[in-house]
C-alpha cells in the first residue's frame, strides 16, 4: 500500500520461493567476498584524502542501510535517522568525557576497555530514544509517520542546542580518540587504515545481520506489512509492534553509524542531529535503490562522489545540482540504481 | 507574571498566527486537491521574500513589491509543477514528499548562491507605533495581520462563489467525476499549485520587514505549516487557519518563560498529542 518503490512482479512467488531455497547461493557469497576484500584493501592503493573519504562512505552507508530497513522493508519513510545518529554521536563523547574521577568507580573504569564501553553508551543513548520515538510515531502512517519522525527529530535538535551546560551547545562536545583495546591481550592506537578496516567489520557484520533480519520470519512480517497493511492485521499479526520493532532496531544501527562518525571524528556536533542529515540518508536511500540494503550504502557512496566533484565546479552550491539529478530520480527512477538487483540480493 | 506581558504575547501570537495561516493555507490546499506534501513551501515562501527585495529594488515601492514576488511566485510555481509534480500525479505520496525534498535543496541553495549568506532586509511600508502597555508596537505588524486575513478571505470567496473556485472544489472531492464532467484537472492541479505558492510569496514579502530574510528560513516555516495542518486537520481549510492562531498564541505565550528557539517544542508537543489523540484534527467535526 504505501510502497514507494514499484514492485516487480511476482513478489508472491518470490517470497514463497526464498523459503524454499536455503540460504543465498555460493554466488553471492563469492560477490559479497570480492566487495569486502576490494573494500578493505581500498585504503592501501588509494591516496590519503580518498582513504578518509572510504572510511566515510561506510560509515555513512550503515546510516543508510538502517533507515532502509524502514523505508525498503517496512515501507515507512523516516525523516528523522539524525536524532537516532546523533544521540550515538552525544553518548559516545558523554562516556568518554564524564568518565567517574574518584572512589570505586573510577578504578572500574580504568580498567574498563574505553573504546568498547563508549560504543555501549553512544548504543544504549541511540536506543533509549529509539524506543521513544518508536512508541509514538508507529501509531501513525504514510506522510503522518514522516512528519512525526520529523518533528522528534527537531525536538532532540533544540534540546541538543539550547541544552549547552551539557551537550556544549553549538560547539558540540570533543574528545580524545579511545584506542582499540582487547582486555588482556592488546591496546592500540588506531592509524587510518586500522580505522578503515574496524569499520568495515562492523559495517559488514551489520550488514550480515540487517539482512539476517530482513530473511528471518520477522522480515517478512515486515515485508507483508509494506505490501498491505489491512491484511497483515487481518491475518493476526499484531503489526504496531512489529513496527515498533523495527523503528528500535533501525534507530540501534543509525546509532551504531553515529558512534562510529564520533570515534573516526573524535567530536560530536548538533549539526548531525540537525534535519538534514536526515534528508541526506533518505536521499542515500533512492537513489542507491530501497529494499536492497546494499544499494543505499552506494548511494551513500554516489552521493558523496558527486558532492565531492560538484562542490569543486559549483562551490558551496554543489546542492543545487544534486538536487536537481535527485528530483528527476525520484521521477524517472525510483528504484534507484541497484533496484534492479533487487529480487537477487534478497535472495 | 505581569498582565500586560501576557497581553503583548497574545497580540504578537495573533499576529505571526495570521502569517503563519497564510502559508499553511497554501499548503493545505495543494496537499487537499493533489495530496501533495509540499516539502519546499517554506522556501517558495523565502524565495518570495527574496524577489520581494529584488523587486523592491528596482521600483522603490512596498505595494508593487508585493505585487511583483506574488506574480513572479506564481509563475514559478506554475513551471515547477508542470515540470517536477505533475509525472508524480497518482503515485504514493511519500514520492511526492521526495520530490518536493528535492525541490526544497535547489531553491534554498539557490537563494544562497544568488542572494548571499547575509540577512537582507525589506523597508515596510509604514513605520508608525503606537503604545500597547509597556511597547511601542509598530503598526505594521497589525497591518500585516488584517492583510492576511483579506487575503484569506478572499480565496475563501474564489473557492465558494468563483467559476473556477468551484471547479477546484470539484476536483479536490472528486478527481475523476470532475474530469468526465469537462474540468481541466491537471490545470487545476497547476493553478492551485501557482495559487500556493503565490500565498507563500505574499507572506513571505509581508513577513520580511520584521526579520532579516535568510536562506534557511523556510524550512523553519515548513516545519510550521506541517504542524499547524496537521493540527488542523490535513486537507481542511478552516481547520488550519485555527490551528495557526493556536499554535503561533502557544508559542507566544510559552516564549515568556523559555527561549523561542525552545519555544518551538510547544508546537511539536501539541502536534504529537494531537496526532495520538485525535489524528484526524483538532478542529474538524468528530467523525462519525
Amino acid at each position: 500500500m504505501s510502497t514507494l518503490a514499484p514492485s516487480p512482479a511476482g513478489r508472491v512467488g518470490d517470497l514463497v520461493s526464498r523459503r524454499a531455497a536455503d540460504g543465498p547461493s555460493p554466488a553471492y557469497w563469492i560477490g559479497f567476498a570480492l566487495v569486502v576484500g576490494a573494500l578493505a584493501a581500498a585504503p592501501m592503493v588509494l591516496p590519503e584524502f580518498w582513504q578518509r573519504f572510504a572510511t566515510e562512505i561506510l560509515i555513512w552507508g550503515l546510516l543508510a542501510m538502517s533507515s532502509d530497513l524502514l523505508i525498503g522493508y517496512t515501507g515507512m519513510v523516516s525523516f528523522g535517522h539524525s536524532a537516532f545518529f546523533g544521540l550515538g554521536m552525544y553518548g559516545t563523547a558523554a562516556a568518554l568525557l564524564w568518565a567517574p574521577r574518584g572512589g570505586a568507580l573510577a578504578s572500574l573504569w580504568a580498567v574498563t576497555p574505553k573504546l568498547w564501553a563508549a560504543m555501549a553508551a553512544g548504543l544504549v543513548a541511540a536506543a533509549i530514544v529509539a524506543v521513544f520515538v518508536a512508541y509514538f510515531s508507529t501509531r501513525l502512517r504514510d506522510i503522518y509517520f514522516s512528519i512525526t519522525t520529523l518533528v522528534f527529530s527537531q525536538i532532540f535538535y533544540v534540546i541538543i542546542f539550547t541544552w549547552t551546560d551539557v551537550t556544549g551547545g553549538e560547539n558540540g562536545l570533543t574528545f580524545r580518540q579511545p584506542p582499540f583495546e582487547i582486555p588482556g591481550l592488546l591496546s592500540l592506537r588506531f592509524s587510518q587504515n586500522g580505522l578503515h578496516w574496524f569499520v568495515l567489520a562492523v559495517v559488514a557484520g551489520s550488514y550480515l545481520f540487517l539482512r539476517r533480519i530482513t530473511q528471518s520470519p520477522f522480515g517478512m512480517v515486515l515485508q507483508s506489512i509494506r505490501e498491505n497493511e489491512p491484511r497483515t492485521r487481518a491475518i493476526g499479526y499484531h503489526v504496531e509492534r512489529y513496527k515498533i520493532v523495527s523503528v528500535m532496531l533501525s534507530g540501534i544501527f543509525a546509532g551504531l553509524a553515529g558512534v562510529l562518525y564520533a570515534v573516526q571524528n573524535k567530536f560530536a556536533a548538533p549539526d548531525f542531529v540537525l534535519f538534514l542529515i536526515s534528508g541526506e540518508t533518505v536521499i542515500f536511500n533512492v537513489m542507491g535503490g530501497m529494499g536492497t540494503l546494499v544499494g543505499p550504502v552506494a548511494g551513500a557512496a554516489v552521493f558523496l562522489l558527486m558532492k565531492e566533484v560538484f562542490s569543486r565546479v559549483f562551490y558551496e552550491y554543489y546542492l543545487i545540482p544534486v538536487g536537481v539529478i535527485f528530483t528527476l530520480m525520484v521521477i524517472f527512477m525510483p528504484q534507484g540504481l541497484l533496484g534492479v538487483w533487487r529480487r537477487a540480493l534478497n535472495r | 507574571m505581569p498582565f500586560d506581558q501576557i497581553l503583548v504575547q497574545i497580540v504578537n501570537g495573533l499576529v505571526n498566527g495570521m502569517i503563519l495561516a497564510l502559508v499553511a493555507s497554501g499548503l493545505t490546499l495543494i496537499f487537499g486537491i493533489m495530496d501533495i506534501v509540499n516539502f519546499a513551501h517554506g522556501d517558495l515562501f523565502m524565495l518570495g521574500a527574496y524577489m520581494g527585495t529584488t523587486a523592491y529594488l528596482t521600483t522603490g515601492n512596498f505595494w508593487l513589491a508585493l505585487a511583483g514576488a506574488v506574480l513572479g511566485m506564481a509563475g514559478l510555481g506554475a513551471i515547477l509543477q508542470v515540470t517536477a509534480l505533475r509525472p508524480l500525479v497518482g503515485r504514493d505520496p511519500l514520492t511526492t514528499i521526495l520530490a518536493t525534498f528535492g525541490l526544497s535543496l535547489v531553491i534554498q541553495n539557490y537563494a544562497l548562491w544568488q542572494y548571499g549568506p547575509v540577512p537582507r532586509k525589506l523597508t515596510e511600508p509604514i513605520t508608525g507605533h503606537f503604545k500597547l502597555f509597556y511597547v511601542e508596537y509598530p503598526w505594521y505588524r497589525i497591518l500585516i495581520a488584517l492583510l492576511s486575513a483579506a487575503i484569506i478571505g478572499a480565496l475563501y470567496l474564489f473557492l465558494k462563489y468563483g467559476k473556477h473556485g468551484i471547479w477546484i472544489r470539484a476536483t479536490t472531492q472528486d478527481r475523476v467525476m470532475a474530469e468526465a464532467m469537462g474540468i481541466p484537472v491537471p490545470w487545476v492541479h497547476t493553478v492551485v499549485f501557482a495559487i500556493g505558492a503565490a500565498m507563500a510569496a505574499a507572506s513571505g514579502v509581508l513577513f520580511g520587514p520584521t526579520v532579516g530574510i535568510n536562506h534557511a528560513m523556510g524550512f523553519d516555516f515548513t516545519l510550521k505549516a506541517f504542524v499547524v495542518v496537521v493540527v488542523g486537520g490535513m486537507g481542511n481549510l478552516a481547520g488550519s487557519i485555527l490551528a495557526s492562531i493556536f499554535v503561533s498564541l502557544l508559542e507566544s505565550l510559552a516564549s515568556i518563560w523559555v527561549s523561542p528557539a525552545q519555544a518551538i517544542i510547544v508546537s511539536f508537543v501539541a502536534l504529537i498529542l494531537t496526532l495520538l489523540f485525535r489524528p484526524t484534527g483538532l478542529f474538524v467535526p468528530t467523525p462519525k
